[in-house]
This record gives C-alpha cells, sequence and structure tokens, in this order.
C-alpha cells in the first residue's frame, strides 16, 4: 500500500518536475555555460567571467539597466496609481452585469496582439497623428505637436500594456473585503483618506504587492514598446540582450546579460518586499 | 427626559417598493430596543438610516433631540456593530479598539489607557497585542462592542451580531450582551430575526413586518396581548386554525375551524362580526393534557384524540394530539410532573383550554 | 508493460519517427526574405515538382541566429547576403558546401555568379549563389529636401529634426563612404578598422539633435516619410520606388558616395534534409519567367540572365532615374564580412544611441 502511495505520488510530480527541468532549469543553466564562455579566437572558447566583467566595467551596460529598472519602478507606480480607483470602482462600486462589462473592458486590448496596441499608440501620439491634429483643431497649440520617440511615450506604453495585470490582483483582493468592514471604517469616525490608508490599502497590500511584482517584471522584459514609442537614446536592457544575441552574434555576452537580469531584477522584486515587509507567501497565499 | 433616539414617520423607498414605510418610535436613554422581524421586512434599512449609511426619503431621526439627517456617518454620536462583527484583520485587537479614538485625535497614551480599560471591562485583559483571527467567536463579540463603547456613543446599533455564532455561544452571549448593555448603560438598539434574542434581552421591542411595526411592546406584551395575527403567529409557537364565527357572546365567541372544529376563543377587544372569517391562536402550554375528561371540565374547549407523535426536548416536550373526530392535529406542552411519562404513541389522551387563551384576530383577505 | 512488449513500441515509435522523416525530405523549408517566395511562384513550384514549400520570412541577422541556434538544422534553403556567408561559416560552420554541376549556371548572369562563387569561397568550397540584389542609399522627398545628395548631408541644418536612418551597420558603412573614408579597404586590419569606426561615431553624435528618430523596421519607415514627417532617410531603392508610386516627390537617390549594393543568396544549411528540392527551387526561381515574378514582388531585380526582358517596365524606368550609369559603376558592392567586426560595430552603435 505504502509503496503504490509512493508510485502514485510521483506518477503525480513527473509532468510538474518535468515541466519545472525541462523549460526552466536546464535552459537556465545552458544560458549560464553559455555565459560562462570567452571568444579567444575564430570558433575558439575558454571558460571564464570575462562576459560579466564586462557588463560591469562599461558604464553604458550598467547606465542601461539602472535606466530600465528606474523606468520600469516608474511605470510599476504610475500603473498602480491608475489601476487602483478603477479597481475600487469594478470591485465595490458597481455590481452584476455592470461590473462584468467593465472588467471585460479591462481585458478588451489584448485581444489584439501587443504590436497592434502598440502600432495604435504610434497613430495616437505622432506628430501627424491623432491628438496633435485634435490640439491644433481645437486651437490649444499652434504647430505640430510630437510625442512619439520620447520616454513619456514609453511610460505611455508600458503603463496601458500592464493595466489588465495590476487590475486583476486588485480586484481580487478588493472584492475580499466585505463592505461591512469599510463601513464600519466610516462608522467609527474614519474618512475617505484615513479609510483608505488604514483599511482598504492594508487589506489589499497582497494585491498590490502581487500586482506590482507582475508588471514590474514585465515592463523589464518589455522590448517591443520601449523600442518602437522610444526616443533616439532609449536604450532598453532587452534591446541590449537581442542586439547581442542576434545583431552581433555575441552570445556569450547576450547570454551574460539575461542572467545579470534575472538576478538583478530577483534582487530588487526581494528588496521591494524586505522594505515593505511583505513576504511572497502572503503575497501569493 | 429627551429620548435618546427618535424616529418620525420614517419612510424609505426604493423605486417602487417601499422598504420602510412610515415607522415612528422612540428609545429611552439606556434601555435595550430591539427591532423583530423576519429577513426582508425592513429592520436592515432602518438600521442604515440611523448609522447614516441610507438617507430617509422621508421623515426625520432625532439623536439626543437633534436631528442628525444631515449629519454624515463618521460624526454621528451612533455606532455600529456589524452582522459579521467587521473587526479590522489588518489590525490587532488594541489597534482595532483604538481605531475611533485615533480618527478622533485623541492622544497614544491616552488611547492605550482607554483601550485598557475596555479590554477590563469586557473582561478580556491583555489580549490587546493578539490577531482578529486569534480569537474565539465570542472574545470577537465583546472586541467589535468595546471598539463601539470606547467612543462613548449615545446609541449602539447592532445588527444581527449573534447570528453567525453557535447555538451554546448564542445563549451565552445573549446573558453577557444584557449585562454589557448595563454596564456601559448605554442605548441599544438590536435588530434580529431570532425572537429568543430579542425577547430575552429587550426592554422594548418591536415587531416589523413589510416594512411596518405591527406593535411596540414588551416581550410580555407581545407573548400574551398580540395585537395582530403576525405578532401572535410570529412571536412564540402557537396552534393556529382558521374558521367562520358562529356565535358572538361580549369578549368571547364560537366559532367552526375550516376542518370542521368547533372552538371557543377571546377577541381581547377588537372587533369581530357574525360570519367573519378569523384566525385562533392557541399556544401549546395553555392546552392541558389529561388521561380523564373529568379533569378537563373545568375548560369550554375539550377534545379527545390520540398521540401521534412525541416530541422528547427536555423542559419543552410537547405531543402531537390527531383528534378522535379526525378534525386536525393540536400540538400540547408536557408538564414536568412526569406524570406523563408514560405516554406512547397510540395513547388516548383528552385536551382542553380556556376560551381566553383562544387569541382570534379577523382574518387577513388573503 | 512487459520489457518485450516495451521494446516493440518503442522500435515501432522510432520507425514512425523515420519514416516521418523520409516522408518529409520532400518538404523544403525555406529561410527567406519577405517577397522573394510569392504565392504564385510557390504554388507553380509546387504543381511542377511536387514538393510543397514551407517558408519563413526573416532578415540576414535572425537567418544566422536561427541556424547557430540549431547547428544549422530546421531549414533546408536559407538566403543570406553574401557577405554574412564566409564569416559565420568560419566561426559556426552552418552551411554546406553547394554542389554545383546540380546547379544550372547559364541561368545567372556570369559575372554576377563569378563574384557571389568568390566571395562566399570557403576553405576551396563554394557555400553560395546569387539570387536577388538590390542597393540601399538615400530616400528624398526632392520638393523639401532636394538638398540632399551624400549620407552626411542628412546632418544638414536644413533637414534637421526631419530625417532618419537605422541605427545598423549600413549606416556605418555609408558615413564612411561619404566622409572620404574606405571601409571596405580596411576589412581586414582591425586597428584601421577601428579608427574609421571612432571617426563615424563622432560624426554619428553630432548629427544625432537632427535626427527624429532611428527606424527600426520597414513600416515604420514607410510612415514616416509617406506623413511627411521625415523628408530624407537611409533606405533600401525598393523602399524609395514604392513611395515614388504614391507621391512622386519621394524617389530613391544613389548617394554621391555611392550607393552600397548587396547580394542575397542561397545557401545549404549544414543539416538541411532535402538539398534535391533545395537545386530544384533555385533551378526553378532563375528561370528568367519566374525571376520576373519575384522582382515584381520583391521590388529588386535578380541574377537571372535575361529576366529583365520580363520586368515591369514602370519599375525599370524608375531604375534608370535612380541609376544613371556612372552611379551604378559608384555602388559600393559589400565584400565579405570577417568575423569579429560586429563586435567593434556594436560597441560604435551603443555609444551612439546613448549619447545624449
Amino acid at each position: 500500500m505504502r509503496a503504490e502511495a509512493k508510485l502514485g505520488l510521483a506518477l503525480l510530480l513527473t509532468p510538474l518536475l518535468m515541466w519545472l527541468s525541462l523549460l526552466i532549469f536546464i535552459p537556465h543553466v545552458d544560458v549560464f555555460l553559455v555565459s560562462l564562455r570567452e571568444r579567444v579566437g575564430v570558433g575558439q572558447y575558454q571558460i571564464s567571467f570575462a562576459n560579466y566583467l564586462t557588463f560591469f566595467q562599461e558604464p553604458l551596460y550598467l547606465w542601461t539597466f539602472l535606466r530600465t529598472a528606474v523606468m520600469s519602478s516608474l511605470a510599476t507606480v504610475m500603473t498602480l496609481i491608475i489601476a487602483f480607483p478603477v479597481s475600487y470602482y469594478i470591485a465595490k462600486m458597481i455590481k452584476g452585469r455592470a461590473q462584468s462589462a467593465l472588467f471585460l473592458l479591462c481585458l478588451v486590448p489584448f485581444w489584439v496582439s501587443e504590436l497592434v496596441r502598440t502600432f495604435g499608440w504610434m497613430i495616437l501620439l505622432r506628430e501627424t497623428g491623432v491628438i496633435s491634429n485634435v490640439l491644433q483643431y481645437l486651437g490649444l497649440v499652434d504647430g505640430p505637436v510630437e510625442m512619439l520617440y520620447n520616454d513619456g511615450a514609453i511610460m505611455i506604453g508600458l503603463v496601458y500594456t500592464s493595466m489588465l495585470f495590476m487590475v486583476v490582483p486588485l480586484v481580487t483582493t478588493l472584492e475580499s473585503l466585505p463592505d461591512e468592514v469599510i463601513e464600519a471604517g466610516y462608522d467609527l469616525g474614519g474618512n475617505g483618506i484615513s479609510v483608505l490608508r488604514e483599511i482598504i490599502v492594508p487589506h489589499a497590500m497582497p494585491g498590490i504587492v502581487s500586482g506590482c511584482i507582475v508588471v514590474f517584471m514585465l515592463s523589464l522584459g518589455n522590448y517591443l514598446t520601449p523600442t518602437m514609442l522610444g526616443g533616439k537614446e532609449s536604450l532598453w536592457f532587452t534591446e541590449l540582450i537581442y542586439s547581442q544575441f542576434i545583431v552581433r552574434f555575441n552570445w556569450e555576452l547576450g547570454a551574460a546579460f539575461g542572467f545579470m537580469l534575472l538576478i538583478l531584477s530577483s534582487a530588487i522584486v526581494w528588496g521591494m518586499l524586505k522594505l515593505t515587509g511583505q513576504s511572497l507567501e502572503k503575497t501569493m497565499g | 427626559m429627551t429620548a435618546d433616539l427618535e424616529c418620525i414617520d420614517l419612510e424609505k423607498r426604493f423605486g417602487d417598493t417601499t422598504a420602510v414605510d412610515r415607522v415612528s418610535f422612540s428609545v429611552p436613554q439606556g434601555s435595550f430596543f430591539s427591532i423583530l422581524g423576519p429577513s426582508g421586512c425592513g429592520k436592515t434599512t432602518i438600521m442604515r438610516m440611523i448609522a447614516g449609511f441610507l438617507d430617509p426619503s422621508d421623515g426625520d431621526i432625532l439623536i439626543k433631540g437633534k436631528s442628525v439627517l444631515d449629519v454624515a456617518p463618521n460624526k454621528r454620536p451612533v455606532n455600529m456593530v456589524f452582522q459579521h462583527l467587521a473587526l479590522f484583520p489588518m489590525m490587532n485587537i488594541a489597534d482595532n479598539i483604538g481605531y475611533g479614538l485615533r480618527r478622533a485625535g485623541m492622544g497614544k497614551a491616552e488611547i492605550s489607557r482607554k483601550v485598557d480599560e475596555a479590554l477590563d471591562r469586557i473582561g478580556l485583559p491583555g489580549i490587546g497585542a493578539r490577531k482578529v483571527d486569534e480569537l474565539s467567536g465570542g472574545q470577537k463579540q465583546r472586541v467589535a462592542i468595546a471598539r463601539c463603547m470606547v467612543l462613548e456613543p449615545d446609541v449602539l446599533l447592532l445588527d444581527e451580531p449573534l447570528g453567525a455564532l453557535d447555538l451554546k455561544l448564542r445563549e451565552r452571549m445573549k446573558v453577557e450582551l444584557k449585562a454589557l448593555q448595563s454596564a456601559f448603560d448605554t442605548t441599544f438598539v438590536y435588530i434580529t430575526h431570532d425572537q429568543s434574542e430579542a425577547l430575552v434581552m429587550s426592554d422594548n421591542i418591536a415587531v416589523m413586518n413589510e416594512g411596518r411595526f405591527e406593535q411596540v411592546g414588551t416581550a410580555r406584551d407581545l407573548y400574551y396581548r398580540p395585537d395582530t395575527a403576525f405578532v401572535a403567529g410570529f412571536v412564540g409557537d402557537s396552534n393556529r386554525w382558521r374558521g367562520r364565527v358562529t356565535k358572538l357572546d361580549g369578549q368571547n365567541l364560537e366559532l367552526q375551524s375550516d376542518t370542521g372544529m368547533p372552538l371557543r376563543g377571546a377577541i381581547q377587544g377588537r372587533t369581530l362580526n357574525l360570519g367573519d372569517v378569523a384566525d385562533v391562536f392557541v399556544r401549546p402550554e395553555a392546552i392541558k393534557i389529561a388521561h380523564a375528561k373529568d379533569d378537563l371540565s373545568h375548560f369550554d374547549n375539550q377534545l379527545s384524540g390520540k398521540v401521534t407523535s412525541l416530541l422528547f426536548n427536555g423542559a419543552a416536550s410537547r405531543v402531537i394530539v390527531a383528534t378522535d373526530t379526525g378534525h386536525g392535529e393540536v400540538e400540547v406542552n408536557l408538564p414536568q410532573s412526569g406524570e406523563f411519562a408514560d405516554l406512547v404513541k397510540g395513547s388516548d389522551v383528552h385536551i382542553g383550554w380556556g376560551s381566553d387563551h383562544g387569541n382570534c384576530f379577523a382574518a387577513e383577505a388573503s | 508493460m512487459t520489457k518485450q512488449s516495451f521494446a516493440i513500441s518503442a522500435a515501432v515509435t522510432v520507425a514512425l519517427m523515420g519514416g516521418a522523416t523520409v516522408a518529409n525530405a520532400d518538404t523544403l523549408r525555406l529561410l527567406t526574405w519577405g517577397g522573394y517566395a510569392p504565392e504564385d511562384v510557390v504554388a507553380k513550384f509546387e504543381a511542377e515538382t511536387g514538393h510543397t514549400v514551407k517558408v519563413t520570412k526573416s532578415n540576414n541577422e535572425e537567418m544566422i541566429a536561427k541556424l547557430r541556434a540549431t547547428g544549422g538544422g530546421g531549414f533546408d534553403l536559407a538566403q543570406p547576403s553574401q557577405d554574412r556567408i564566409a564569416g559565420p561559416q568560419e566561426e559556426f560552420g552552418i552551411y554546406k558546401p553547394m554542389d554545383m554541376s546540380k546547379i544550372d549556371m547559364s541561368l545567372f548572369i556570369p559575372s554576377m555568379l563569378e563574384a557571389t562563387k568568390g566571395n562566399t569561397t570557403v576553405g576551396g568550397d563554394v557555400y553560395g549563389v546569387p539570387h536577388v540584389w538590390g542597393t540601399s542609399g538615400l530616400v528624398v522627398d526632392t520638393a523639401n529636401a532636394g538638398m540632399v545628395k551624400d549620407y552626411t548631408d542628412l546632418c544638414g541644418a536644413d533637414v534637421a529634426g526631419k530625417v532618419s536612418y537605422r541605427l545598423k551597420r549600413p549606416t556605418l558603412i555609408g558615413f564612411a563612404f561619404s566622409m572620404g573614408l574606405d571601409p571596405f579597404a580596411a576589412y581586414g586590419d582591425e586597428a584601421a578598422y577601428t579608427d574609421i569606426m571612432s571617426q563615424v561615431e563622432a560624426k554619428l553624435i553630432e548629427c544625432k539633435p537632427g535626427v527624429k528618430t532611428y527606424w527600426g523596421g520597414g513600416d515604420e519607415l514607410m510612415g514616416l516619410l509617406r506623413s511627411g514627417e521625415v523628408v530624407a532617410s537611409m533606405a533600401w531603392d525598393t523602399g524609395g520606388w514604392k513611395l515614388n508610386d504614391d507621391n512622386a516627390d519621394i524617389t530613391f537617390v544613389a548617394p554621391a558616395a555611392g550607393a552600397l549594393g548587396w547580394v542575397d543568396t542561397f545557401v545549404l544549411p549544414a543539416k538541411g534534409k532535402a538539398d534535391d528540392a533545395a537545386y530544384a527551387w533555385i533551378n526553378f526561381v532563375m528561370q528568367p519567367e519566374v525571376a520576373a515574378m519575384i522582382t515584381a514582388a520583391a521590388g529588386n531585380f535578380t541574377a537571372s540572365d535575361g529576366a529583365a526582358e520580363f520586368a515591369d517596365d514602370a519599375l525599370k524606368a524608375k531604375y534608370q532615374a535612380s541609376f544613371p550609369q556612372e552611379a551604378i559603376d559608384n555602388i559600393k558592392w559589400y565584400p565579405p564580412v570577417p568575423a569579429g567586426l560586429e563586435a567593434i560595430e556594436g560597441g560604435v552603435l551603443d555609444r551612439v544611441k546613448a549619447a545624449n
């Protein structure tokens, strides 16, 4: 009987372990091994940390990573600020059909590919685009305004792409907050701000944290939006990785970059969790 | 002395439906007032209007003689204990109780002194640092009350707070709530659909049905002198028959039930005419049971029958008797004397009651 | 399951998979550029030979990256530019030599075939034959930016804020020629090449404020030029000619320093499994009538001898307008890129992008 139970457990775990090892673990090990190779001649390689050294010694790479991390954090905060009232409205202020309809509305942009969404923003923001023309028509500006090809455009694109991933966990946690707890907050003398600060936000914290982690990682790993909407200086770390792998044929450095992205972004998320006094278990549980 | 809480012609309409229909009542200082009614009768709507979460369509709410209609819920001298208590799970017990004081801008030292005092008062000293989910149901109950009472409200509203507790705890909390109320000497307004909660704790009870108050009075009034058929049926258990009035004799009358059983009852000052359809309510404990017919000779309602079931429930044990004439079944309380301990299914018994225990009401036109 | 039955089923599985591979030999997995395998050509080829064609569209860098990832597997025929064959072959060994006896050499323009063979020879083996050729240079809105005649003219004050180019190696090469340098001559000399590139880097950083944006894809560039947000840009000849259909002012201009000429080739990936189908495809598309169909779809001319007769007259006219005889003579054909140059260029491009 015990042996059978063990076999059953093994059979149950096999697909999971296969999935973990084949799709996650082995590729990462492979990337790590590639990152340790240094090209010494045509088709000749030796093991060294030269690629990692390059990352730390070239200010451009570090600066690009920093820029990517800071802008991703900013995008995360902005997404949170915009998504929170939206989620609160969906979770608490409306019921029934209107609720599902609004939730669905948040989902609609995801029925088209990211490329199409980004093109949509390009049509809106460009110098000869919709917004520029409307502003001119209204007489608010004298000439065409260029809103594309700068960091602001990247921000808009990132926030837009990330919205759903913030709204879903927020709506879920906010829905689990009983109305009467909020009412109790008011009944005992709280006003809107203090109820938000002391009751709603602490309750929604797991949703906020998991939403922020997802949005931060998605922004950090985004490629299309920063390259298409960004301006002449808008380097994004994933762009560096792509160009090392594809344009420069330098897989070794690209792999090292990829690994640094994994380590540094994990470190940032860990630091943020510590800073806000949250733990991953609490957030996921 | 002005009442702590007074509602005048309070009305609330949601679209076409009237949830609360011109309700007026006043609650004197320091008393325990209950609103008792089935779910959907409008009692929660009244409570939410008093707390300020809903605006009345019409009428006025006065607290200590002053209208509070223009006062926001967080400024009203009224606090509420919610159905599921609504303790803040993200705070510990001390922060829960101190929440309202913090909002009022009280100093830290004084808050912690008041919180400790409140914890002492509810008999749970030293639990301030605990988390909400570490407490038992009864402890949470007391914390929820303490959280309101530290604010020294003029009126404390309680929205079926015992509903979520198990039966044993509910029985104990009834007594405890009453004790807390007299200890704090605050006006409690309590809403419930559970008549025993209302009967045990309240000084005054309003029985509510379909948006209206049917009767306001003490537990004793409601039980023994119901004003309406609804109150008679809703408060306590009753045998209920419907029939047509066949004879009127002052306060007493005779009627023939729909199943053909002759019954005698009393109208207690209400008006009924010959030939009217009426409902008769007789409490099981008003009906006497006997082995011999002669023992019941002084009752003007007498029936013979067979026991069809025995419902043993300790002091509240009952039997159901099917009349020999085949006119129906009667629920009767068993005396505690032990005299009827040998009763079995199928035993022949005689039952009887006085006509003044048969409360008669004109039947609703349904 | 017993041991024997397991062994049998395993053998059956292997046999089935082996069978599948044999059946797949008739499928030609073609890794190519957009427009090089138009549907009508594919349909005609499948009808005539019975092979089926699976087309994957890509570009030079991705083609090489894909083949490198699989060690030259996954495709039966690829079409990188001729300058990107020798270097990657030496470094990664992702191609296999061409069997010239299986190719109908009479279909090719002899001079182009010889040049490509020379450029793609590694260790005595020929790895590529030419297919489509074209140039990159300038696309100019002549009404608004008639003064732009050379790559460095893109830095002019008259067109500041209204020009665009890619941050890719053609820009580096074009600017170098325009600055009077010869990067191709320095291909074999890393120090000299680094020196040229650092001069180009300085020039590009100096020009940066006047650039509207560095374009990334053909569609984006088309949008910029069509809307008038950009009046002059580095681009391919076909892009200019396409825009010329919509707006007669916009056209391709061969820069004074010379247009950059490229030749896309046919190569056999090292682990290709359908060589016969691949040779059949090469011999099929090099027929003049078929080559003309490809020219109509891609907008570029092919190395097919005699195909020009079948080409569209409007396209020929545009070509002649953009390329007077001296411009044709001045085309700078990309020589094979030695392995390792990309690292030097990559550093330059990164620094230009990061510069403020």
